[in-house]
C-alpha cells in the first residue's frame, strides 16, 4: 500500500471521483492554485477551471451555489477555507442543503460535499482554531465526518461525494501532514462504522480527527502501566457507530470521550448520555473549556486537551491512582 | 423557444391569455385565504394578490424546462409555471397529494416536475441557490434559463450582493427579477434602503436592468420575452426590476393598517387584473367572455379547494421520510 500524507489522499480521492464522474466539481476560493493548504495543487491542470473552479470570497454564494447546482444534478465539493468562515454561509447549509430533500416532500437531493478546515493550528486564534463539528450533527439532514487518518480521508471523502445527502466533512488542518498507508483505488470507507485503533479491556476511548492520535499516545503510555484502552475511532459523528461504542462499552465497563471541542454541548454529551442511558457504565468526558482559542502559545496551550489529561483521566476511572 | 413576437398594439389574444392566468393566480390566493378563515390553512401565508401581473407576464415565458425559483410569497409564480392547482390547495392544506407531501406548506411549495424549485422562507436565499442552479445549467452545456423572482426587501441581504456578482462573473443564465411592492414585510422598503435601487445595484454589477410599471402585463410579458431570449442566446444574467403594489397585508392575517386607505384605494384603480380587463374590453371583448374567465378560475379553484380539504392528513411516518438515507432518524430517532 503507498503511504501519503493526508493532505494527498484527500487530493488523490477527490481526483477518482473527479475522473470517475464528469458531474463531480470543486468550488471555493483558491482552488485554481491548489487551495489555501495545497489540497487542490494540480487538479485544475487536470480538469480545468470549471470543474476546479476559483470564487470570490463569498461564503454565503459559494455554498447556495452549490445548493441549486445539486439540486440541478452535479455534485459539488464545496471549499470553505476554514470551518469558521462557515459560518458565512450557515443559512444556505442548515436552512437549504439539509431540509430541501424533506421540505420539498422528496422532490430533490442536496448532494454536495462541504470540507471545512477545522480544529486548533498553531497560533491562529479565535476565528481560525475551532472544531464545530456538535453543530453540524445537530441538524437532520447533514452527514458528519471527521477523519483522523489518511486512508479515512480518502476512503470517506469519496463515500461523501457519492452519498446523495450533503455531508459536512472536517479534516483536520494539523493532519495535512500526516502521513500513513492508503489503499490504492476505488476503496470508500463507509460512513457510520468506527475503527478500532487498539484493543484493550479496561477503558473504552472514544474520539475522532486530531485529537485521536493524542489519545493514541496516552492510550501507549497507559498500556505500559498494564492499563489496556480500548481506543475507537468514531470516523463519522452523523451517523456514528453506536453499536460499536457500546460493545466495547459492554467489555470495558467505562468510556471516555475525548475531543478538541468544546466540551459543553460537544458531541462527547451525546455519546456519553447515550452510553449512561442505554448501559449504566461509568461516563467521562474531555474537552476544551468554554472560552475562545488565543494567540500566545502559553494562553492557546491552556485550552488544549493534552496526553496527560487523557492519562489522568483513565487512570481515575480504573482506579489506578495517579 | 421564443414564438411570435408581441406587439403593443394589442396582442389580445395573448393578453387573454395572461388575463385569464392572472385570474387562476387571485383565485387561488382567495381559495388561501378562504383556507385560513375555514382554518384549513394552518400556517402563514403571504396572498400576491395585486401582484399577479409579474407571475403571469415572466413565468409566461419560460419553458416547462426552464427553472424558478421563487419567494414566501410565491403562489402566482408557482401556479405560473405550471403546477397543479389542486396540487398547491393540497399542500397549503398540509394534505397528502400535495406539491410536497403536505411537508412543506406555502412557504416550502415546490414541483420539479415543472421545473419550480422552490418557494424559500428565508428572504434572499432563493438568489443564491438559483445562481448555482444557472451554474450547473452552464456547466452541463444546456440552453435553460433560471428565473429567480424576490422582493424589494431582498435587496439589502448579503445573497443578493453575492448571488448578482457570482452570475455577473460566471456569465450565468439568469434572470433575476426584482418583484417591487414597496414593503420589506410591515415596513416601506424606502426607508430602509440606501441608494438609487434595485436597477443601480444590478447595474453595478455589470448586469443590464430595465424597470417596467409590473401591473401592465403586457409590458412584463413583452420586456421578460425578450429578456429570457437575450439570457438563452448566451448573454449572460439580466435584471427586471417590476413595480406593482400588494393589495392585502404582509401575511394573511395582517390587516395592513400601518397603510394609509386612499393609497390602497387608489391602487386598486391601477391593479394588474382589473388594467388588463379594461384594455380587453377597450379591444372588443365582451363582459361576458372577460367574465368567463374570472368565472373559470374561480370555479377551478373551488374544486381544487373541495378536493383538498378531503385529502387525507400524510401520517405520522412522513416525518422520517426524506431526511436522509445514511443515519436517517427511522432508525436513529429513538
Amino acid at each position: 500500500m503507498p503511504v501519503m500524507t493526508y493532505l494527498d489522499a484527500a487530493r488523490t480521492g477527490l481526483a477518482e471521483e473527479m475522473r470517475r464522474d464528469r458531474l463531480v466539481w470543486a468550488v471555493g476560493e483558491d482552488l485554481g492554485r491548489g487551495g489555501v493548504f495545497g489540497q487542490y495543487r494540480g487538479l485544475q491542470e487536470e480538469f480545468g477551471p470549471d470543474r476546479i473552479s476559483d470564487a470570490p470570497i463569498s461564503e454565503a454564494a459559494i455554498m447556495g451555489a452549490c445548493v441549486g447546482a445539486a439540486m440541478m444534478g452535479t455534485r459539488p465539493v464545496v471549499e470553505m477555507r476554514f470551518s469558521d468562515f462557515a459560518l458565512c454561509a450557515v443559512d444556505e447549509l442548515v436552512n437549504q442543503a439539509a431540509k430541501a430533500r424533506f421540505m420539498f416532500g422528496g422532490q430533490t437531493r442536496v448532494p454536495l460535499v462541504v470540507r471545512e478546515p477545522m480544529g486548533m493550528w498553531r497560533s491562529s486564534a479565535a476565528q481560525h482554531s475551532q472544531s464545530l463539528e456538535a453543530w453540524y450533527a445537530h441538524i437532520p439532514g447533514l452527514v458528519v465526518a471527521c477523519p483522523a487518518t489518511p486512508a479515512d480521508n480518502k476512503g470517506l471523502l469519496k463515500s461523501a461525494i457519492r452519498c446523495d445527502d450533503p455531508v459536512v466533512f472536517l479534516e483536520h488542518k494539523n493532519l495535512w501532514p500526516l502521513e500513513g498507508e492508503v489503499p490504492e483505488g476505488d476503496a470508500t470507507v463507509p460512513f457510520g462504522v468506527a475503527r478500532t485503533v487498539r484493543a484493550g479491556d479496561d477503558i473504552t476511548v472514544v474520539s475522532w480527527s486530531a485529537q485521536l492520535h493524542v489519545c493514541d499516545r496516552a492510550a501507549a503510555t497507559l498500556a505500559a502501566s498494564g492499563i489496556g484502552v480500548d481506543l475507537i475511532d468514531l470516523r463519522t459523528l452523523w451517523p456514528w457507530d453506536k453499536a460499536a461504542v457500546l460493545a466495547s462499552v459492554g467489555r470495558t465497563g467505562r468510556l471516555l470521550v475525548v475531543h478538541e471541542a468544546v466540551t459543553v454541548a460537544g458531541f462527547g454529551a451525546e455519546i456519553a448520555a447515550t452510553v449512561a442511558e442505554r448501559t449504566g457504565a461509568r461516563v467521562r468526558r474531555l474537552g476544551a473549556p468554554r472560552a475562545p482559542i488565543g494567540y500566545a502559545p502559553p494562553v492557546e496551550d491552556a485550552v488544549r486537551v493534552t496526553e496527560e489529561a487523557i492519562v489522568a483521566a483513565c487512570r481515575d476511572m480504573v482506579g489506578a491512582g495517579a | 423557444m421564443p414564438t411570435d413576437s408581441p406587439t403593443r398594439n394589442l396582442d389580445v389574444a395573448r393578453l387573454r391569455g395572461l388575463h385569464r392566468m392572472m385570474w387562476r393566480i387571485r383565485a387561488l390566493e382567495e381559495a388561501a385565504l378562504q383556507g385560513l378563515t375555514d382554518k384549513l390553512v394552518l400556517g402563514a401565508i403571504h396572498p400576491s394578490i395585486g401582484q399577479e401581473a409579474i407571475a403571469a407576464g415572466v413565468v409566461g415565458n419560460l419553458r416547462r424546462d426552464d427553472v424558478l425559483l421563487s419567494t414566501h410569497r410565491g403562489h402566482g409564480h408557482t401556479l405560473a409555471k405550471g403546477a397543479s392547482s389542486e396540487a398547491m390547495l393540497r399542500e397549503l392544506l398540509g394534505r397528502e397529494g400535495g406539491n410536497c407531501g403536505g411537508k412543506g406548506g406555502s412557504m416550502h411549495i415546490a414541483d420539479f416536475d415543472v421545473g419550480m424549485l422552490g418557494a424559500n422562507g428565508v428572504v434572499g436565499a432563493n438568489i443564491v441557490i438559483a445562481a448555482g442552479a444557472a451554474h450547473a445549467v452552464k456547466l452541463k452545456g444546456e440552453d435553460k434559463v433560471v428565473c429567480c423572482i424576490f422582493g424589494d426587501g431582498a435587496i439589502n441581504r448579503g445573497p443578493f450582493l453575492e448571488g448578482l456578482n457570482w452570475a455577473a462573473v460566471f456569465h450565468l443564465p439568469v434572470l433575476f427579477v426584482c418583484e417591487d411592492n414597496g414593503f420589506a414585510a410591515t415596513t416601506r422598503t424606502a426607508g430602509m434602503t440606501a441608494g438609487a435601487g434595485p436597477s443601480a445595484r444590478a447595474r453595478a454589477f455589470g448586469i443590464a436592468a430595465e424597470e417596467v410599471d409590473g401591473n401592465d402585463v403586457l409590458a412584463v410579458d413583452a420586456l421578460a420575452r425578450d429578456l429570457v431570449a437575450a439570457i438563452r442566446a448566451g448573454g449572460g444574467p439580466r435584471f427586471l426590476h417590476a413595480h406593482t403594489y400588494r393589495l392585502t397585508g404582509h401575511t394573511g392575517v395582517d390587516p395592513a393598517a400601518y397603510r394609509p386607505a386612499d393609497e390602497v384605494a387608489a391602487a386598486r384603480l391601477v391593479e394588474p387584473v382589473l388594467r388588463a380587463r379594461e384594455a380587453l374590453a377597450a379591444a372588443g371583448v365582451t363582459s361576458a367572455e372577460l367574465d368567463a374567465d374570472r368565472e373559470a378560475a374561480e370555479a377551478e379553484m373551488r374544486a381544487a379547494y373541495d378536493a383538498a380539504r378531503a385529502a387525507p392528513f400524510p401520517g405520522p411516518d412522513m416525518a422520517f421520510a426524506d431526511v436522509q438515507d445514511i443515519g436517517s432518524p427511522a432508525e436513529e430517532a429513538f
